[in-house]
């Protein structure tokens, strides 16, 4: 530790801190654009000079200038506003005047900082460089004009990425931030540059012109679009989402978002079901709710509990699929699950299907491997994650199964379950390696677990992390990575078949008469019997809704106060943006009020009751935000034979990243995306 | 922005060769440079190698330039991303990221070069080629004219560079002479065209003529 004195206040930094380090330390706000924490230091915007006693008599870029015991630092002295002051003049010689015209405006770091330290006219009469715009893809707008270098978007394309796309072409005045060769940036991550960008050379392309930061109202809230759970701010004006952005969560996603996850927002203005509809003479119909509700009811009066079954979707909040279960046991029926794309998974012990190591604990982890996921695809945050650890120490990651490039070096092992014998047995040379790791990691994706053997697979994958000694006192290195963001809490809940109950196989095909689809669209609905009668509770007309006998609209993530589990078992909490459309109603509202009609009252009136009842139910919903690290304390395996057979190779879990859900499919942005993205791809592939 | 292709941003699209390979020529090469580097830190050997794309292309097609598709050969064969030669490339202007002519005549106007009259080697340049601008290349593909800073031969301003060779103390005459004697496809001896040896004074060694008289002491 080294002792800093910032302005008369003393701080300690850890040795190797920057001066700028120690003056937040101390809290002094330090003015910069090139400097992030979480990217290379580069120290060419020569914004954050101050000025160190005993150092060479001239500011310092405290960015670049490592600390030292007994430093004593000014920030605010004559001479470290006059090199402030220069550094903003010769930033603004180039940066165009066009501030009102600039979706930046608002919330432009050049512009705050031209506050404290610009001047009210320029000497520079000559004529300004202009830059010719680049097209970098559908999400992020350029206007390269506005530029100044800070080279930012370069560092965060490259380090965190993963994807080395960007760069400084030319020099001096002629230099310009780009592709070079023009493309569109290849990274599910490109979103962040618009954050990252700290003037408005780098915008948002679908939200270009759209509002001023001022007239937004912000709410905290939680991402849906996958597991990953990310911490989200969504901004909104009136009736409308009209942005989401990353909010920091140290432990989640740092402050990284993916762009599906914040592009997808215009699905949630189309293809929405806004009021009840009805089924009558073979065609749907508009209806009330209490026509609705009573469509429902004397469909199901003479129907045995057994004969009724409800299927939860991937982006239900655990309230409503409480409520759902409730409704269903005092129908009597047991017909519950939430997997639907199969997924053998264990619900008897939580840390069977759960992300046991924690996000933040791949850092700690000193290999990896990687079972039947593609983890850039199934959540993009949680790979930046895995390559911010392979970056910090180059770790030997090894992968099973069909993946791509995953931004980082990996080692292939084949892609059929039977390679995870031969690790067991200790046939291949990855074994040994897991072995020798003192934190080893098994990321097992959904793909391994949708086949016939998926049970197997997760008990191979558990007998794996028992053999290289993953599962210890101190350390839980076997993880599930889940794709849906309500999957973990509907299986903390319990949502899966009673005893004597039928699975989503056998609810399909006439297994019921009456089923209830809670959001749920992800699975062949073709496949629903004939003569079934089938409730869709949800927010978009996708599959489930085409399907359907009565619809009942429901609230999409940003419209419903909601508490989602992510892949770690992460309990959060989102919160009501915007009111939901037209007749649409909160979904636990809904199940609540159909109880009623039903003659089976649920328990609840509001939502701490509804909430007590979680925590009733699983104590784990009590346990907001905070997720303590659990050590693996009993080593039984799931059930499953692990000698596995086959030989079938892992399919993907995600085929198209930016098409996976109903809000997601809904959306033009993301259409544009597929476009861009994966349609090349695949026509490539063939 | 619905298809991904590939179309050069910079440089001229149009004449962009669809691919480059390294000859047999540079292949020796490039084993030679890349044993200088320790293992792993072979992205040291860009420059070397964009040289020697520089120099193949000359051999190649008489245009000493450095096309896209070679940078992307360059990074393949060292293991970087295309970006990354891309960025030097175009930051060292002796890569010429355009096709030049077959003689690439670069004009040095810095303060003595200038001070001796670059002007007018940079006027008689442009009036025996044709050309107007910095950077084009003349109609018959012979000449481009490039402003350089300082290369270093400031003794003997001003300088032309024409390809690798210097050619010193240009005047409006001599320049022509040379032009022209290009055009013929003779070029004429590097250095002074003046006729000084290296930077000697002008007409021949005037100090230290005799051997110093012995002070004895």
């Amino acid at each position: 530790m080294a002792k800093v004195t910032v302005d008369g206040i003393e701080v300690e930094v850890p040795n190797g801190s920057s001066v700028l380090q120690a003056c937040e330390a101390a809290g002094i706000e330090i003015p910069r654009f090139c400097y992030h924490e979480r990217l290379s230091v580069a120290g060419n915007c020569r914004m954050c000079m101050v000025e160190i006693e005993k150092a060479p008599p001239k500011p310092h870029a405290s960015c670049a200038f490592p600390v030292n015991d007994g430093m004593v630092v000014h920030t605010d002295t004559p001479m470290v506003r006059a090199a402030r002051r220069a550094a903003m003049e010769f930033l603004l010689i180039n940066h165009p005047l066009d501030c009102p015209i600039c979706d930046q405006g608002g919330e432009c770091d050049l512009q705050d900082q031209a506050v404290a330290y610009g001047k009210d006219g320029s000497r520079y009469a000559e004529n300004k460089r202009a830059v010719k715009d680049k097209n970098i893809g559908p999400l992020v707008q350029t206007v390269m004009t506005r530029c100044i270098h800070c080279t930012r978007c370069i560092r965060f394309i490259t380090e965190v990425a993963g994807v080395p796309d960007l760069g400084a072409t030319a020099r001096g005045e002629n230099m310009e931030v780009g592709t070079y060769v023009q493309k569109a940036l290849g990274s599910e991550l490109s979103g962040n540059l618009i954050d990252l960008c700290p003037v408005g050379a780098l915008t948002s392309k679908p939200y270009a012109f759209t509002a001023r930061p001022w007239e937004l109202r912000k709410t905290d809230s939680v991402d849906v679009l996958d597991a990953v759970g990310c911490n989200i701010r969504v901004d909104t004006r009136g009736p409308e989402v009209l942005r989401i952005l990353p909010r920091l969560n140290e432990d989640v996603n740092e402050e990284w978002l993916g762009d599906k996850s914040r592009f997808s927002i215009d699905g949630l203005k189309r293809r929405r079901v806004d009021t009840p509809w009805v089924k009558r003479d073979g065609t749907l119909q508009k209806a009330t709710w209490p026509a609705a509700f009573a469509a429902i009811a004397a469909k199901l009066k003479g129907v045995a509990g057994a004969r009724i079954g409800a299927i939860a979707g991937d982006l239900c909040d655990a309230e409503s699929m409480l409520a759902l279960k409730d409704l269903m046991a005092s129908l009597g029926s047991q017909n519950l699950d939430c997997r639907q794309d199969g997924a053998k998974l264990d619900a008897a012990r939580r840390d069977f299907y759960v992300f046991n190591s924690s996000i933040a604990g791949i850092e700690e982890a000193d290999a990896i491997l990687i079972v039947g996921s593609d983890p850039r695809h199934e959540a993009p945050v949680l790979n930046a994650r895995i390559r911010k650890r392979f970056v910090a120490g180059n770790i030997p990651v090894g992968v099973i199964g069909p993946t791509g490039d995953l931004t980082y070096k990996t080692q292939h092992l084949g892609d059929t379950p039977s390679v995870l014998a031969a690790l067991i047995a200790g046939s291949l040379p990855f074994a040994e390696v897991l072995k020798a790791a003192k934190k080893p990691m098994i990321i097992l994706g959904q793909g391994a677990l949708v086949g016939i053997d998926g049970a197997a697979v997760l008990a191979a994958c558990w007998q794996l992390a028992a053999t290289v000694g993953a599962l210890s006192a101190e350390w839980h290195g076997f993880n599930v990575l889940h794709t849906a963001a309500a999957r973990v809490g509907a299986l903390d809940l319990g949502f899966l078949p009673g005893p004597g109950g039928k699975d989503l196989a056998g609810m399909l095909g006439g297994g019921v008469d009456v089923l209830w689809l809670l959001g749920a669209d992800e699975f062949d609905t073709s496949k629903i019997g004939a003569n079934t009668f089938v409730v869709y509770q949800g927010h978009h007309g996708d599959a489930g809704a085409a399907r359907a006998d009565v619809i009942l609209p429901g609230a999409a993530y940003t419209e419903k106060n909601g508490t989602y589990v992510n892949t770690e078992g992460r309990v959060q909490r989102g919160q009501l943006a915007v009111y939901p459309p037209g007749e649409a109603r909160e979904d636990w509202k809904i199940l609540r009020a159909f109880s009623e009609v039903a003659g089976h009252p649920l328990p609840y009136d509001d939502l701490a009751a509804l909430r007590a009842r979680l925590e009733q139910v699983n104590p784990v919903f009590a346990r907001v935000g905070f997720l303590p690290r659990f050590a693996c304390t009993d080593q039984t395996a799931p059930v499953g034979n692990p000698t596995l057979a086959s030989t079938t190779p892992f399919p993907l879990a995600v085929a198209n990243y930016y098409k996976t859900d109903q809000i997601s499919r809904a959306s033009p942005t993301m259409t544009i995306c597929t476009e861009t993205y994966v349609t090349p791809k695949l026509a490539a592939a063939e | 922005m619905a298809d991904n292709h590939i179309t050069a941003e910079h440089g001229a699209a149009a004449v962009e060769p669809t691919s480059f390979e390294f000859d047999a020529q540079s292949n020796a090469a490039i084993e030679r440079i890349l044993k200088k580097f320790p293992a792993g830190k072979q992205a040291s050997a860009v420059l070397p190698l964009l040289d020697l794309v520089q120099r193949q292309m000359k051999r190649q097609t008489g245009s000493a330039w450095v096309p896209r598709v070679a940078m992307d050969e360059t990074a393949r064969r060292l293991d970087m991303a295309p970006i990354r030669v891309y960025e030097v490339a175009t930051f060292y202007l002796m890569f010429n990221t355009k096709p030049v002519g077959t003689y690439h005549l670069q004009v040095c106007t810095t303060t003595p070069c200038w001070l001796r009259g670059s002007d007018q080697v940079v006027k008689t340049c442009r009036d025996v080629t044709g050309i107007k601008g910095w950077g084009e290349t003349s109609a018959d593909g012979a000449f481009t004219i490039t402003e350089v800073e300082c290369l270093g031969a400031c003794v003997n301003a001003p300088v032309l560079q024409v390809n690798d060779d210097f050619y010193e103390d240009m005047d409006a005459d001599s320049t022509k002479a040379l032009l022209e004697a290009l055009k013929r496809g003779e070029p004429p001896p590097v250095g002074s065209m003046t006729g000084r040896q290296g930077s000697a004074p002008d007409g021949g060694p005037q100090t230290l003529t005799t051997l110093a008289p012995s002070t004895g002491d």
